[in-house]
């Protein structure tokens, strides 16, 4: 019987594997057209939203302007994108986000009791690098403690773990919208412009800190990559495999805590934004192997951002309107995976 | 050998498993069989160590499973569980392929793709090989994750109910395939089996168990007797005997008082 070979393509057949339909691509093998395609493009993009209407004043000024804004956009959409796929891996589910944990509420209600705490003038003195720093080191403990107590019986009932998860955040939201009535109305105005997500007001003290966070932990992730491809076989597979699954899994719970902390620090909450480019990144990728799909998500995540962005802010003079915008069509694709019957 | 000694396994307060201790034989097909809930997979899993052993000791071919490192164990050892579904889009070749895992940790080489060939070959998805799971069957995925078992090439395979969603030619063919792969490649099999007479068929070697304890164990021949089914199952079974092999017939009685006293005989 005539049978396709399975036998691994030699290195240089790796372009014509990639099209052609018969022999599947050899373990591993990374499909570099999509990533380099999608780094041009977020190369491009970064280049028109640098020099785009330069004047002849102040450049220097301008450029770094830019460049901060850049850097945080292209942090951001890293993060969420990465922290999304690796959720969905560990949740197997492919309409969740690390929101619906409570993740970001967590965020908030740390910066709400810290300005109910603190008070305004307080919470404005604390140095933002050192506050941000013990803040993420707050989010991974708590992150762990929680889904640590609940991994605590094998993470084998990941259904039970997001059900949790789910009430932990509305509790978090609860909370905060508690205490946040009972502030005065200076203190409550400091924590509404935390609890919102907005692309334009990247503060360039976070930046640096943030973006060597994110970038640490999505180097982590990428190093993980081929353990994260056998955690997505499910437990009893994966254990039968040897990877040492329920340490995996709360390894991933924390990376995501990190990368959730660095982009709300930067932008605020944003909910539908991972799941958008999540959805994006499985279906460019046409291959679930973490090695193609982090980097391919991450790359779609800062290519819709800073576009986005350049669009908003340039084009339309709307600087304001992109989170809203991302948020509106990914609550979209969310209704169109419910619609689609896409959800496992 | 699997040596199991003094096993017991609770859930809450209810006794799954109370003082198991038994010996799986090497280079055997064993099949483990007993009515619902007498604890098979539980026990499968235990030794599996999918579920954490609370009191008790296992030992596969010597090893200690709560003392030798998880890597360790999977070159000893592979289970195929009762649900099979991957969150991932994979094709057959890309699954089979994660078989060689716990030799390679992501690092393949030649070897490894001839292995997940010849397991892919094993079970007949040649030309399924760049498929994606969710365009085959339930029997065929079911076949995709026993190459995966395969490729494992470990000297021992446990599966929980792989008979599961078969039609009777692709479960006679699995069972032909699990005692091909004990008597050429010499691995030792063990498998829970709801049929009991798949397992008067191919296994060597019979583990009955009933309210989480051992019922009886012991060859095909001397195991599947009326008395002992009859008792096992709680309802009255007749055996016969066909090319040597029992064959128990389960699924009618003709005549239960008949059968009563047969039995009570």
């Amino acid at each position: 019987m005539a049978r396709p070979g399975i036998r691994p393509l030699p290195a240089g057949a790796a372009a014509g594997a990639a099209t052609a339909p018969g022999p599947a691509r050899p373990w591993g093998q990374l499909r570099p057209g999509v990533v380099a395609l999608l780094a041009a493009a977020l190369a491009l993009c970064s280049l028109i939203w640098m020099f785009q209407g330069l004047g002849g004043g102040n450049r220097s000024f301008i450029l770094w302007l830019r460049a901060v804004k850049l850097a945080g956009l292209i942090t951001v959409g890293a993060s969420v994108a990465v922290a999304t796929v690796l959720f969905q891996t560990v949740s197997a589910n492919r309409v969740l986000t690390p929101s619906i944990m409570g993740f970001d509420a967590l965020y908030v209600l740390l910066q709400t009791l810290l300005v109910a705490s603190a008070g305004v003038t307080g919470f404005a003195a604390i140095d933002p690098a050192a506050k941000f720093l013990a803040e993420v080191a707050v989010m991974v403990l708590l992150a762990g403690l929680l889904f640590g107590a609940l991994l605590g019986r094998g993470a084998r009932d990941i259904p039970r773990m997001i059900l949790t998860g789910v009430i932990l955040g509305v509790m978090f939201r609860s909370i905060s919208g508690f205490i946040a009535r009972i502030l005065d109305p200076n203190s409550y105005a400091v924590v509404q412009s935390v609890s919102f997500a907005s692309f334009g007001r990247i503060d360039a003290t976070l930046l640096l800190p943030g973006a060597a966070i994110a970038a640490a932990a999505i180097a982590a992730a990428l190093v993980l990559a081929p353990r994260l491809d056998v955690l997505a076989l499910g437990r009893t597979a994966a254990v039968s495999l040897g990877l040492r699954f329920d340490r995996m899994v709360v390894m991933s719970l924390a990376l995501v805590a990190v990368l959730v902390s660095v982009s709300t620090a930067l932008v605020g909450p944003v909910a539908f934004f991972g799941l958008l480019v999540a959805g994006m990144a499985h279906g460019l990728a046409s291959s679930d192997r973490h090695a193609v799909l982090l980097p391919t998500a991450g790359l779609i995540g800062a290519l819709i951002l800073v576009a986005g962005q350049t669009l908003f802010e340039r084009a339309l003079a709307q600087p304001a309107t992109l989170s809203v915008v991302v948020e509106f069509l990914g609550g979209l694709f969310f209704l169109y995976l419910l619609l689609r019957g896409r959800i496992r | 050998m699997i040596r199991i000694e003094s096993v017991q396994h609770h859930i809450g307060p209810a006794p799954i498993l109370s003082d198991i201790s038994l010996e799986l034989p090497k280079g055997r097909l064993t099949a483990l069989i007993g009515p619902n809930g007498a604890g098979k997979s539980t026990l499968l899993r235990l030794v599996a160590r999918l579920e954490r052993l609370q009191a008790g000791r296992i030992a596969v071919d010597g090893q200690d499973i709560a003392r030798t490192p998880t890597e360790t164990l999977a070159r000893s050892l592979a289970i195929m569980g009762q649900h099979n579904n991957v969150a991932s889009r994979l094709r057959v070749s890309e699954l089979v392929g994660f078989g060689r895992w716990p030799h390679h940790r992501g690092r393949p080489r030649a070897a490894d793709h001839a292995a997940v060939a010849a397991a892919i070959e094993a079970v007949d998805l040649g030309p399924l090989a760049h498929r994606f799971l969710d365009e085959l069957s339930g029997g065929q995925v079911q076949r995709a994750f026993l190459a995966m078992t395969f490729a494992q090439d470990t000297p021992w395979v446990l599966l929980d109910e792989p008979l599961n969603n078969l039609d009777m030619a692709h479960a006679r063919a699995l069972m032909a395939r699990l005692a091909g792969v004990v008597r050429e490649s010499g691995r030792s099999v063990v498998t829970v089996v709801h049929e009991v007479n798949y397992a008067a068929a191919w296994a060597d070697h019979i583990v009955a168990m009933k309210n989480g304890r051992i019922f009886a164990q012991g060859p095909a021949e001397q195991v599947l007797n009326e008395a002992l089914l009859s008792e096992l199952y709680g309802t009255p079974i007749e055996v016969s005997s066909h090319d040597g092999r029992p064959l128990v017939l389960h699924h009618h009685a003709h005549s239960e008082a008949e059968l009563m006293i047969r039995v009570a005989s």
